[in-house]
């Protein structure tokens, strides 16, 4: 099992509109893997589909080694997901929060209590424990979402966008927590439009319009495209097919 | 099971947090039912009126004693001519004119037939109409009393008795009705906002891509609103006993598993109608319009169903309001037990379960 995703040819579709058109690629185990488009190129459903909290139209796709059409309980089991809005309960404590999403995944109180004491010492969060949530600020919420997310050992966590809004210091020290993730054997799919993050994944994927128009690691697309920068890459690829902006996600 | 109850924890944080909302909850009940209980009544007490008294005789002299003994009137001031009958309405304080003609007496005892007028401000038909029956009934007893010393050929003698409410307490309708309102209330749209308020915040997603059963997302997010709703039912069933002696003639049991169904039933619709939009204002928005406002009028709550048009009788019949309102006073009122309430029983229940197959449905398809 050295293959955390495969996808082959999945598509969705909203009535006529085609959100992701038969997207085919694979992401191994461990690896940083990062899934670039412009707004409404269909990361989203994509991602969303591959946490099944979208039903494909068509194709086919496993994660973690379970089929996403059939075996939508164990695929849960094994993913982590951290959505684009911030989504931890701010009308809750950090260590609330730390308990419930713990819970719902099923972890055992001594469990949840070593893990808590292990993530707030991680975070420097300690004093803040018992503060409610809404009282921290955006880039400790994130970090701290981060955490939530692959607090029951997932074998792979999604990421959609999750950098939104927070400041590049901050944007650094949460890369930092996705790569020691990754060491741990994390696999980790993150949707981004930031050009400069995409250069810290292992490999990535560039979406246009529903498909895929690359995929390789940031050295290999940079050769390909005679970019200086993967700004540049996706530049060329997204002004290749101008007009249609459709919306989706 | 474990992770139901960390979610139950989880709910139950949202709710206490939320001082606010809490305390609207439960304060809500109390001054419904206190406004409804001494400020809102329809009863008749102290209504001032002013009496234009021409005769100045005996018998008008009576009369006047005779409407202000009763209770219901009293005579703010005497006028002295016709003039004064219209600027007296126009302050809008005294309610009712008794006009005597001069002669009253005289033409009473002598003339057997004594005409008298009754003006009433009718701004509010329903007190007007009310205040003249009233008055009425006192001079019609009056002259019962002067002429019952003779004997009429044929007289119909009516006796009448208000069964179940004996002194026609206004309370005996809104503590059932307050209580219905603040079910649906509680219900429906709090559960119909805090399932949309996750949406909004993003944590739906989050609950939808982990582990958690639809079912246990949903049972888990209603089963507290459900202790909510009976810990508020409960309070407005005691204020209602002791501060009203509003009795509860049936089983307390009965009644209690009636408000757990009726609280099933609103709190489906509330999934349902979070089904429907993703955000709490609209939520709430339907919920206003389309339960409470419902639940108000067409319930029989504040507007007899009796009078008014046909369609709107029909309509009545599709509001689980209605049937829980004369399950509660069926109960309280004449101590009924479920062999007589089983039918209204048997339809809410129906609604009940209609309601909640197709939340439960709606809201697993929004998974997928």
């Amino acid at each position: 099992m050295s293959k955390a995703i495969i996808t082959r040819n999945l598509t969705k579709r909203f009535g006529d509109f085609i959100a992701t058109n038969a997207i085919t690629f694979d992401v191994e185990q461990g690896e940083i893997f990062g899934f670039l488009g412009a707004n409404g190129a269909g990361k989203t459903t994509a991602m969303r589909m591959l946490c099944g909290l979208l039903k494909p139209s068509s194709g086919e796709a496993t994660v973690a080694g379970f089929n996403i059409f059939t075996q939508t309980e164990q695929v849960k089991r094994r993913i982590g997901y951290m959505s684009q809005k911030f989504s931890l309960y701010e009308d809750l404590t950090v260590k609330e929060n730390i308990r419930f999403y713990g819970g719902i995944y099923g972890l055992s109180h001594q469990q949840i209590k070593s893990k808590t004491e292990e993530l707030l010492g991680k975070l420097q969060l300690q004093q803040e424990a018992g503060q409610l949530v809404s009282s921290l600020p955006l880039g400790w919420k994130q970090k701290l979402s981060f955490s939530i997310a692959v607090l029951h050992n997932p074998s792979i966590v999604f990421l959609d966008e999750p950098t939104g809004g927070v400041d590049p210091i901050t944007r650094r020290q949460f890369w930092d927590l996705i790569y020691e993730a990754a060491d741990r054997g994390v696999t980790i799919f993150v949707t981004t439009h930031y050009m400069d993050e995409a250069e810290y994944c292992n490999r990535i994927s560039i979406m246009v319009d529903g498909k895929i128009k690359a995929l390789d690691t940031p050295a290999k697309l940079k050769e390909q495209y005679q970019a200086a920068s993967m700004n540049d890459v996706f530049l060329q690829l997204a002004r290749a097919k101008p007009g249609e902006n459709n919306s989706s996600s | 099971m474990r992770e139901f109850l960390v979610f139950v924890r989880k709910e139950c944080y949202h709710i206490f947090r939320d001082r606010r909302t809490l305390l609207i909850l439960f304060g809500m009940p109390v001054v419904l039912i206190v406004l409804f209980g001494f400020a809102i009544t329809n009863e008749v007490r102290n209504v001032k009126i002013a009496v234009l008294d021409q005769a100045k005789d005996t018998y008008s002299r009576q009369l006047t004693d005779r409407i202000t003994a009763s209770g219901y009137f009293t005579v703010d001031r005497y006028l002295a001519s016709e003039k004064d009958i219209e600027p007296v309405f126009r302050e809008g304080e005294v309610k009712v004119v008794v006009v005597l003609p001069p002669n009253f007496g005289h033409e009473f005892y002598h003339g057997r037939k004594a005409p008298l007028q009754l003006l009433t401000d009718a701004s509010d038909p329903n007190t007007g109409t009310t205040l003249v029956n009233y008055a009425n009934a006192i001079i019609l007893q009056y002259q019962q009393e002067m002429t019952g010393k003779v004997t009429l050929p044929l007289t119909i003698q009516t006796a009448s008795r208000m069964i179940y409410n004996p002194s026609l307490k206004s309370v005996f309708l809104f503590v059932p009705g307050v209580m219905t309102l603040i079910l649906m209330l509680v219900s429906a749209m709090m559960t119909s906002i805090t399932i949309t308020r996750e949406k909004e915040l993003g944590t739906m997603e989050i609950l939808l891509v982990s582990p958690l059963k639809p079912l246990t997302i949903i049972a888990g997010k209603v089963i507290p609103y459900i202790a909510l709703s009976f810990i508020i039912a409960l309070t407005i069933l005691a204020m209602g006993f002791w501060i009203f002696g509003m009795p509860v003639k049936g089983s307390l049991l009965l009644l209690l598993l009636e408000c757990l169904l009726f609280c099933l039933a609103a709190l489906s619709l509330g999934i349902l109608i979070s089904s429907l939009t993703n955000s709490q204002q609209t939520a709430m928005m339907i919920s206003m319009m389309g339960l409470l406002l419902p639940t108000i009028l067409l319930s029989g709550f504040v507007f007899p169903l009796e009078s008014m048009p046909k369609p709107l009788q029909v309509f009545a019949n599709i509001v689980p309001a209605k049937w829980f309102i004369i399950i509660l006073k069926d109960i309280m009122l004449k101590g009924a037990g479920l062999r007589q309430v089983w039918q209204p029983t048997l339809i809410l229940g129906g609604m009940t379960l209609f309601f909640l197959v197709l939340s439960v449905r709606k809201f697993k398809t929004r998974l997928s």
